[in-house]
């Protein structure tokens, strides 16, 4: 029986003919096993080519590092009856943190011999398998010594044939412990304190004569230690006591903190330093019975510096650790769990400078740690520092996992005088920082709704530029709106588009019930309002006196600082119930802000009006000359005729921007038009129908008429939809923009998916502005009306769950460079070439 | 778009003979601009007038291969542009020769012209027009009218009504708008290639060399490209003679500015540079030809910029090549890969980020990519008055968000220093103004050893 670790590098050590391979088969899947001799075939067509031997290496080790670096269990198949060969295994298992592991197959050398003999392909001389078995037999007793951590040898065919491999799992993986747990941090021996927090968190404390020396919950939550349990406090051996019975009794889990490592080597009588509160530990064992202190020995020593819980979404680490640490064994996996991460510098009062591993962390597994303490627990991309300083008169937490809700007591006293003053200031909030590599290259985003979800290179390059110029700070945009796709072109001689094909569209896909709602032709804007500027500082990071943002699509601001904070101050005033009723201190809102000038006014001019007063320049004129043709008897009918319609056109187009612009001073003229709650704290609103969201914006419209806008909206049946193209056709004749048709219930999934979001129908007379003056015109219009709509849909709705999956992690409070993450690729989306007029 | 040619001289249909259009026809031309119609709206023995209109197609302009604009609602069907030049040259091409094999006694006669194009472009005011056609014997007039009625404070639209009288012969009347219309749009609707030059040296050789707007046509007419326009003017001057006494070439600012940003670099000891916000890779030519600099790497947030910048490193040296990267990353984002150089430029760099986003910019360079030194250049905004071209209160560059003062920049500079542990030595570049202090302002930020 032959025990090997779940995640370790095996080493397959034997002469050839010694049958590593048929073992590796027996034993090993087919991908698990990466063998020498198949790398010389891939790499010389030759399974013996010697000369590729050192290319077959490297391809073997890239091959290797890969598979480690995923977490899977690999064996080289290799001779490996000399050391440099080994040394490659051993150093790859040391650069991935994964346990090596041996295993001689040590056969005969006549059985060898015999075996290659019967094989065409091996026609080495049978000196070179003696000079294996040699090096094999030499290289035995050094195995362990040159790193292998579990070395087995079988002798004999017999051995070999009828061992059985058993895999065996990490002893930090505890990865089936689901709890729920209730996360301690680091007590340093303040008994009174735990109890509390204990009896707080809804332990019932089990005592003897001398103390308490078990603690269980009613719901079965389970207790972990971060570590760091002694040393510094009042009462150490107590603290060791409650908490060694309630490991014991199954309530609780520890992992090592450094203060645990360092006394398990001073009771073992190694030389040590005994500083930063050892001596006060030593000094309060020196009173527990002998046989108690070697109790405290074995489970210190036994302790674990972390621990894999809840499939991979828990780690605990005194210190913290890196993604890349998890679940893997090494001596500097523990070193990091136990001391962390430091610069090697030292700050002014001797205490080393600790590297901000978690700054850099982008793991999905949320990280729990002490060891260094901090005034206020705060979540930097997922890991918490549950450190309060307890000892130096702070506080004892503990986290509820998964709820996150943060239990604490405060410390009774001043047990131990710090080193460094503490509280310390809290340092500049970091964990907005973003990395490059948050963003560029070639990505997978996964989504709740749509799956994995590709941002390809070229496209995130093409949205750096904006996001890092021109929009504001990330932290300001948790969400940009998806791009919306249009309705399928109409079949009508005199329509590029109409309400028909919306309601054709969504009964097609068994969506029974649309609303249909007003477009307003103004900005599409995201509105981000806070309680306050406290709220906004603590919730989004933000500067000083800012309370929010309004921002476009593309994640610009509309306003100057100042126009937006009086902006914010109305929306604040008129939303005040909705903030009461949602249990929130902030909003995030969808919403247009008109008018489309404020933003737009220099399209307007160098774009849109100029084209009208050419064409008031030219056509009359054009008029006139062929009236004058006319008069003299010259056959200009069929050309004056179409320059008339031209003419109309042009005006019609000149009326239909104008509706779109007029002025405004300061917020005066200005106008909201909400129609849709995106989020708020812990909650995001996609799955209430749109008449919730529209009537929280009626209450908006009643409570401040001046600035917010009605959304005009019909619910109808898609099998009877009269009513509603009725609506769209007055809408729109009063040059209207148009609407967009939605699913009443909003987020929409059938059978084949997700649903669009919603559907956009524009005005005809609008459409003049996108499509050009004279776009009705009947030999345009059938032109046009070959338009290629599928990618604008696809697109639609990638951005639409991209959309969602950045509100719910806003929601969820997530750290912002995964919120950052779907919102850098709505924009990236964006750089894609896809017909603007759509 | 239209135009029209009224002749008042007597015998006024004799300007049919001209045209090589009969005055009583209505004559239809498919071209690959659209479709040109000539008719002659006037035609008595006191007063003819011919009028060409051409009916762009607005589909086709914005579709497929013909696709020139980027735009898809433009003034093209309507403004005076290189189409209604083409096709003028086309459906008058003879007439614009001066050749008239019925009437040879025509040929060469200058007659009472009245031209009329209803929609000129010109962006640039109407004085140009009258610059540009009053030396060629022109009277000029050109009406302006608003952008739109409805919004008069939009002012006047980009367009000018125009109307030229003069006596001319009709080759040189259409000669002259065949190559000043194009010039007033400034936007060609097709490929310019250096057989552009032919063509606008034969429609031009009589009269564009002595033309007080010589340079701006030949400009603007050639597409702004460099090369050609050099052609043009050289052949224009004809074989040079005794070469000009050069003036002594005036150096740019931005030629002094990374002679300084070098100087800096070479005072504080770097041989491993990142060029933060390289642009075209302007700085980092300038530094490769120093063996000194042993690692170059040039970061821009623009992959276009860098696309650029790839062009001219694929002409240098192997060997010189091998020390210089280029990489998109972006001032606002944490990047791990330009940690640890000996110096970073941050060279007219800060003033193009909004302010808020400048302490993104400062942890990205002073707390994580951490190099032995920063040199940082931007603007001394109490300099732009002493800029004649720049509004009071305005800013060098329309993408700027903000230009310091003298005394802004040491305080940011200094402040960035304590944060992270950096002195700071602040240097002129450019010629200093007395009061006002030099064109661009330069720190060089130097770690401080912890």
């Amino acid at each position: 029986m032959i025990g090997i670790p779940e995640l370790s590098l095996v080493a397959l050590v034997g002469t050839s003919g010694s049958g590593k391979s048929t073992f590796a088969a027996r034993h090993f899947g087919p991908f698990e096993v990466v063998s020498s001799d198949y790398c010389r075939g891939l790499v010389a067509d030759d399974e013996n080519d010697q000369s590729a031997t050192k290319d077959a290496f490297e391809l073997l080790g890239a091959i290797v590092a890969k598979r480690l670096s995923r977490g899977r269990l690999t064996v080289v198949d290799a001779t490996n009856v000399g050391r440099e060969g080994r040394k490659q295994i051993l150093d790859l298992a040391r650069a991935h943190d994964v346990l090596p592991v041996a295993i001689v197959l040590d056969v005969p050398v006549a059985v060898a011999l015999e075996r290659n003999a019967g094989r065409a392909d091996r026609d080495f001389g049978a000196h070179v398998v003696r000079r294996q078995h040699d090096q094999l037999r030499r290289s035995l007793r050094g195995l362990e010594r040159e790193g292998f951590r579990t070395v087995h040898v079988l002798s004999g065919v017999e051995e070999i044939d009828t061992a059985q491999v058993v895999r065996e799992k990490l002893r930090n993986d505890l990865r089936d412990r689901h709890g729920p747990f209730d996360v301690i941090g680091d007590v340093h021996g303040c008994l009174p304190e735990l109890t509390t927090l204990l009896g707080r968190l809804g332990y019932a404390i089990t005592r003897d004569e001398r103390g308490p020396v078990d603690a269980a919950h009613p719901d079965g939550r389970t207790a972990v230690f971060v570590g760091d349990l002694v040393d510094r406090g009042p009462d150490s051996p107590g603290v060791l006591r409650l908490v060694m019975g309630m490991s014991a009794a199954g309530h609780a889990l520890a992992v090592s903190g450094n203060h645990e490592a360092k006394l398990v080597r001073a009771l073992r009588g190694r030389q040590v330093q005994v500083s930063h509160g050892l001596e006060t530990t030593l000094e309060q064992l020196a009173a527990v019975p002998d046989d108690e202190r070697r109790a405290v020995l074995d489970w210190c020593d036994g302790l674990l510096a972390h621990l894999v819980l809840d499939d991979g979404r828990l780690v605990v680490a005194h210190a913290g650790l890196k993604e890349e640490y998890h679940g893997r064994a090494s001596g500097r996996v523990r070193s990091f769990a136990l001391y962390g991460d430091t610069t090697g510098e030292t700050d002014e009062f001797g205490l080393p400078v600790r590297y901000p591993w978690a700054q850099d962390y982008r793991g999905r597994a949320t990280v729990l740690y002490g060891h260094t303490p901090t005034p206020e627990p705060e979540w930097v991309n997922n890991t918490m520092c549950l450190d309060t300083g307890a000892v130096f008169g702070g506080r004892l937490t503990a986290l509820r996992y998964p709820e996150r809700e943060i239990v604490q007591v405060d410390a009774e006293q001043v047990w131990y005088e710090p080193a460094r003053p503490f509280p310390a200031v809290a340092d500049v909030r970091a964990d907005d920082d973003l990395a490059i590599t948050d963003v560029l290259g070639s990505r997978v985003v996964e989504t709740a709704h749509h799956g994995r979800i590709t941002v390809r290179a070229e496209q995130a390059a093409g949205a750096l530029e904006v996001m890092s110029r021109f929009a504001l700070h990330p932290r300001w945009l948790p969400y940009l709106p998806p791009t919306m796709a249009p309705v399928a072109t109409s079949p009508r001689p005199d329509f590029l588009e109409h309400p028909d094909e919306a309601f054709a569209a969504f009964a097609a896909v068994d969506v029974p019930r649309v609303i249909c709602e007003e477009k307003h032709m103004g900005s599409r804007a995201v509105v981000l309002v806070c309680a306050d500027a406290s709220v906004a500082a603590r919730r989004f990071g933000g500067e000083p006196g800012r309370t929010g943002a309004v921002y476009t699509r593309t994640g610009r601001a509309f306003l100057d600082d100042d126009l937006t904070e009086q902006l914010l101050a109305r929306v604040r005033a008129a939303a005040a119930p909705v903030f009461a009723e949602l249990g929130t201190d902030w909003l995030l809102l969808d919403a247009e802000l008109l008018p489309w000038s404020l933003k737009a006014d220099p399209l307007l001019r160098t774009q849109y009006a100029a084209v009208g007063a050419a064409a008031r320049l030219a056509l009359p004129a054009a008029l006139s000359a062929l009236g004058t043709a006319a008069a003299r008897g010259l056959d200009v009918a069929d050309l004056t005729a179409r320059t008339a319609v031209r003419r109309e056109d042009a005006d019609a187009y000149s009326a239909a921007y104008r509706r779109y612009r007029w002025d405004t001073d300061g917020l005066d003229g200005v106008q909201l038009a909400v129609f849709q709650v995106l989020a708020a704290e812990g909650s995001t609103f996609h799955d209430r129908d749109h008449l919730w969201h529209l009537a929280i914006a009626d209450r908006l419209v009643a409570a401040d008429p001046e600035l917010f806008r009605t959304t005009g909206r019909v619910v109808v049946d898609t099998a009877d939809p009269a009513e509603a193209v009725e609506w769209w056709t007055t809408l729109t004749a009063a040059g209207g923009e148009g609407m967009v048709v939605k699913p009443v219930t909003n987020l929409t999934r059938t059978r084949r998916g997700l649903v669009q979001p919603g559907l956009k129908v524009r005005g005809r007379e609008y459409l003049r502005i996108i499509y050009g003056p004279d776009y009705t015109v009947p030999e345009n219009l059938v032109r046009l009306k070959d338009r290629h709509i599928g990618l604008k849909r696809s697109l639609a709705l990638r951005e639409y769950a991209l959309g969602l999956e950045s509100l719910e992690r806003l929601a969820r409070a997530e750290p912002l460079w995964r919120i950052h993450e779907p919102v850098f690729a709505v924009l990236a989306m964006e750089s894609d070439p896809v017909d603007p007029r759509l | 778009m239209l135009l029209t040619v009224t002749s008042t001289a007597a015998d006024a249909t004799d300007l049919g003979f001209l045209l090589h259009k009969h005055p009583d026809r209505v004559q239809r031309f498919e071209l690959p601009v659209g479709v040109a119609h000539v008719f002659y709206p006037e035609a008595t023995a006191e007063r003819c007038t011919v009028a060409l209109l051409l009916e762009v197609d607005p589909v086709a302009l914005v579709r497929g291969r013909a696709a020139s604009q980027d735009q898809y609602v433009n003034d093209r069907p309507y403004a005076a542009s290189s189409l209604l030049a083409v096709a003028l040259g086309k459906v008058f091409s003879t007439a614009r020769k001066g050749r008239c094999a019925l009437r040879p006694d025509l040929e060469g006669v200058a007659l009472p012209l009245t031209v009329r194009v209803p929609a000129v472009p010109c962006a640039d005011g109407p004085e140009l027009v009258e610059r540009l056609f009053a030396p060629l014997g022109w009277d000029v007039a050109a009406r302006t009218a608003p952008l739109d009625p409805e919004v008069p404070q939009w002012g006047d639209a980009p367009y000018v009504d125009l109307a030229l009288v003069g006596t001319l012969t009709l080759a040189d009347a259409l000669t002259h708008l065949y190559v000043l219309l194009p010039v007033l749009d400034d936007t060609k609707h097709y490929w310019v290639g250096p057989d552009e030059v032919d063509k606008l040296l034969r429609a031009g050789g009589d009269w564009l060399a002595e033309h007080p707007e010589r340079e701006l046509i030949t400009r603007r007419y050639l597409a702004h490209q460099r090369a050609y326009v050099d052609d043009a003017s050289t052949r224009l001057d004809g074989p040079a003679t005794e070469p000009a006494a050069q003036p002594a070439p005036r150096v740019s600012l931005a030629r002094v500015r990374r002679d300084a940003v070098a100087t800096a670099l070479r005072d504080v000891g770097a041989h491993r540079v990142v060029d933060l916000g390289c642009g075209e890779g302007a700085l980092l030519r300038d530094l490769v030809t120093d063996p000194a600099f042993t690692e170059l790497v040039g970061i821009d947030v623009a992959a276009r910029e860098l696309d650029r910048a790839g062009r001219w490193l694929e002409r240098l040296s192997d060997q010189q090549r091998a020390r210089v990267t280029l990489r998109q990353s972006s001032a606002t984002y944490r990047d791990p890969a330009i940690a640890g150089f000996d110096a970073l430029v941050l060279m007219e760099v800060v003033e193009h980020l909004d302010p808020d986003r400048l302490p993104a910019l400062e942890a990205t360079v002073f707390a994580h990519a951490r190099p032995h030194a920063v040199v940082v250049t931007t603007p001394n905004a109490e300099y732009n008055v002493l800029y004649e071209r720049l509004q009071p209160g305005g800013m060098r560059h329309p993408d700027h968000r903000f230009e310091w003062t003298r005394g802004e920049f040491a305080a940011w500079a200094s402040g960035v220093g304590e944060r992270h542990g950096y002195a700071v030595e602040l240097r002129d570049v450019g010629e200093p103004d007395e009061a006002l202090g030099a064109p661009t302002q330069l720190a060089i930020l130097t770690e401080v050893a912890r």
